[in-house]
């Protein structure tokens, strides 16, 4: 079984973030990390292909600068080769400009079975997997609980508002997966080292016969017209706790008629 | 005062029409006098509701047998456009069908989709609001191009409000061919119960973080909500660490809450919590942490224990009786 897993690489979250006064765009100029959200994909998709008795895990990435911190991370888990899509033109781009690139790219890995994540931590449009099941002619399921394979595709529990529906699909198709589903591995020392020699195939936009017009600044239906300052809220009472401060909140409830 | 035709996508729940729904049939109302509720399912139970809340028409596709919604009802949309249609604006709300809906749509129309929107003005042209950094900060965003403005919007942004219209006029709204595309379908409907009031309906939220320090330690949430008569939540790195479901969740991924009063235990206050919880009317922190990013928001914070603060929190409600 092939799975090709989309990861983005961001700017460690633990870091406030900041945006680029001149681009509006987020600063990426820090090493990049694998975003975590992507880490429940990556881990679905090698429990996937144990489970088949066999396979390869392709990771897809778009980044800036030829980053591939955070695919050695990925890689160390034990996925098998990524592809790297790493071209200046990609700046700027809206979810359907990266959407196009990544579905582009996923198509040379030729997979049975395409797995992201629900949103990444950064960006969260949230838009990106559905793009790409579109641009690919695949069907898909969103926000997976859970995968099974079966003889002809693929059995997925998915959210709902209410709880979960059980949906059955053919493959190829494309799932994402929402956060906290599985445990993503800790990759092993073993791991971290074989990573180092594990293939990363980098292409430019011109490899993938994308017009770099559609893409990036050119190729964005949208610009931001101006960032401003949220209003604030008005600053509270803060108290440290020397043992009574449980009182303070049964008071505080009190006057806001909670009790 | 009319920016020309607003699709809005409506969803059911539980019967009804959603409120996410219904808050922007508000919303739509104020920019477009001619609004066009989008159903992907039967149109006529929703009629009365969705006109009694400003949609002017409805156009429904009809039982979907099970499809999803993505490619059944943004290929449906996609061919009345082809056909003719020229909304200037499509809402949906940040749900799991909205987002997948907006998603498909996008690539049919080849149109950016402007996501997290809790704001639409027409300022010569729709303009969203989308706050980022957890809130601190907020950007304005427009199209750059002539295609139907595709939104986002995400719950609790507008208030629902009746216009008082007649029930809306339903039309079809067929869906096309999709090929291998539709492959996917729902063979079985689960519902989670839950007790007590519902997350994002409570008037009092109490929710929890890894300040608990182990999952079992949730319970101390758990009886605090029941003491209030409040909805239990969590931060996403409990829900993330298995400690409780995540229909749990209170944040960017997860549900946004605005109640009356919101207490977080334990909870740091991370960026993607934040967006979920900041517009409640009243907040209460306890983090030991004084650094805490939760205490920029919290209108009484306190710096300590949970694990000593909460008992002895219950055990003074418990005296009250």
């Amino acid at each position: 079984m092939k799975v090709a897993v989309c990861v983005k690489q961001i700017p460690d979250p633990a870091d406030p973030g900041a945006l680029d006064p001149s681009t509006k765009t987020l600063k990426r100029d820090t090493k990049l990390i694998l975003d975590e959200s992507d880490s429940y994909g990556v881990e679905m998709a090698l429990q996937l292909v144990d489970a088949a008795g066999g396979g390869e895990v392709t990771l897809i990435s778009m980044a800036p600068n030829s980053e591939v911190n955070g695919l050695r991370t990925a890689l160390a888990m034990g996925a098998d080769q990524a592809i790297l899509i790493s071209d200046d033109a990609l700046a700027g781009s809206d979810a359907l400009g990266t959407a196009k690139v990544l579905a582009a790219a996923i198509a040379r890995a030729e997979p049975d079975l395409v797995l992201a994540a629900t949103e990444s931590s950064d960006g969260y449009t949230g838009t990106v997997p559905e793009q790409i099941a579109e641009l690919m002619g695949l069907p898909s399921v969103t926000f997976a609980k859970s995968i099974e394979t079966t003889d002809s595709g693929v059995n997925v529990k998915r959210q709902t508002e209410a709880g979960y529906d059980d949906v059955t699909c053919p493959l190829p198709c494309l799932v994402s997966v929402t956060a906290g589903v599985v445990e993503p591995r800790y990759p092993s020392f073993k791991g971290i080292m074989a990573a180092k020699s594990k293939p990363v195939d980098e292409v430019t936009l011109g490899d993938l016969g994308i017009d770099a017009g559609s893409v990036g600044w050119a190729g964005a239906g949208q610009e931001i017209v101006a960032i401003e300052e949220a209003p604030q809220r008005d600053a509270g009472e803060i108290i440290e706790d020397e043992g009574e401060a449980h009182e303070r909140i049964v008071a505080f409830l009190d006057e806001l008629k909670v009790i | 005062m009319s920016v020309g035709t607003v699709w809005v996508h409506a969803e059911e729940a539980e019967g009804a029409v959603a409120s996410i729904s219904l808050e922007m049939l508000a919303k739509a109302r104020e920019i477009s006098s001619d609004v066009v509720a989008i159903v992907g399912g039967a149109g006529e139970a929703m009629a009365t509701e969705l006109g009694a809340h400003g949609a002017t028409s409805v156009l429904a596709t009809g039982d979907l047998g099970g499809a999803l919604p993505g490619p059944a009802v943004a290929g449906a949309m996609a061919a009345a456009i082809e056909a003719g249609a020229s909304p200037a604006a499509i809402l949906f709300g940040t749900t799991y069908g909205g987002r997948d809906i907006a998603g498909r749509l996008s690539v049919k129309l080849d149109a950016s989709v402007i996501t997290n929107v809790v704001d639409l003005a027409d300022e010569g042209g729709l303009v969203g609001t989308e706050p980022i950094f957890g809130g601190n900060s907020l950007v304005k965003t427009k199209f750059t191009t002539d295609k139907p403005g595709i939104f986002l919007v995400r719950p609790k942004s507008f208030v629902a409000e009746g216009s008082g219209g007649a029930a809306a006029a339903v039309s079809a709204l067929p869906v096309p061919d999709l090929g291998a595309t539709g492959a996917a379908v729902v063979t079985n409907s689960f519902v989670e119960q839950t007790e007590g009031p519902k997350l994002d309906e409570a008037a009092v939220v109490v929710s929890g973080g890894r300040g608990l320090g182990e999952a079992d330690k949730y319970d101390l949430v758990e009886s605090l909500a029941s003491a209030l008569g409040a909805a239990p939540g969590a931060s996403r790195a409990i829900v993330d660490a298995g400690w409780v479901p995540y229909s749990y969740q209170v944040g960017q991924t997860g549900k946004v809450v605005k109640p009356d009063v919101y207490i977080a235990a334990g909870i740091s206050g991370a960026t993607q919590h934040l967006v979920g919880m900041k517009g409640s009317k009243t907040i209460i922190a306890i983090n030991k942490d004084s650094e805490a990013p939760i205490f920029g928001v919290a209108d009484l914070g306190i710096i300590g224990d949970v694990h000593k603060v909460l008992p002895k929190l219950l055990e003074a409600l418990a005296a009250r009786g």
